[in-house]
């Protein structure tokens, strides 16, 4: 399946990208981050939530169709 | 769920005081509203390690925050008993001294607009996912995280 990743803020400087998209089989949430923090180490020590199709998950939620994935750096809104 | 679609809250950059003194004259012909409260949040200069933060950078999941900022209009209306409310946030730069957050409720009464725009307020702070840039006035940067 496809996956589009999308990355704000911090993390989109930390990735030098702001989007981009990954084949993958059926995963978690923590090993799909695994595999990200293993391609770009510097999101490892951030602080981030992730959101699936614009609802955020838990970490062990299991991503099985093509989703769009957004990794969510501190609201800093207002 | 319902099927409307979320309004766009963003406009880019700073918030005039032109638009906000044209927006509550716009009120002007509902007169059923006895009470409004604005609230209006601004740029600070803070000062950190000897460096003034000159501007916020702003950016956001736009699709999620307007959707977010639909929730958060249909849970005021549902708790509290307001005639309108209006919601804008700034994308891109915005220099201290300038608005970035501008929430507007009206209600016939007094009371529920205090509590009412307090809720939408703090709910926007931690709900939204908007995310600020700090720049300095050397231009570096660092960001922003609300408490």
């Amino acid at each position: 399946m496809q996956l589009t990743i999308k990355y704000f803020g911090m993390l989109a400087e930390a990735t030098a990208i702001t989007e981009e998209q990954l084949h993958t089989e059926s995963c978690s949430v923590s090993q799909l981050l695994e595999k990200l923090q293993h391609q770009y180490p510097k999101l490892s020590d951030k602080d981030f939530k992730v959101a699936i199709n614009q609802q955020l998950v838990n970490h062990n939620h299991i991503i099985t169709t093509e989703a769009e994935v957004a990794l969510l750096p501190p609201f800093a809104g207002g | 769920m319902k099927k409307k679609k979320p309004k766009n809250v963003f406009v880019p950059g700073a918030i005039s005081s032109q638009f906000i003194g044209e927006s509550i004259a716009k009120h002007q012909t509902k007169t059923s509203i006895g009470a409004h409260n604005i609230f209006l949040g601004q740029v600070r200069a803070d000062e950190i390690d000897g460096k003034v933060i000159t501007a916020i950078d702003y950016t956001a999941y736009e699709e999620m925050a307007n959707q977010k900022f639909h929730e958060i209009r249909e849970a005021t209306f549902e708790k509290f008993d307001l005639t309108c409310m209006h919601i804008y946030h700034s994308l891109g730069i915005v220099n201290a001294g300038e608005i970035c957050l501008f929430v507007f409720v009206s209600s016939p009464r007094r009371k529920v607009v205090f509590d009412a725009l307090e809720f939408v307020v703090e709910t926007i702070k931690a709900d939204v996912p908007i995310f600020g840039k700090e720049v300095f006035e050397d231009q570096t940067h660092q960001w922003k995280q609300n408490s």
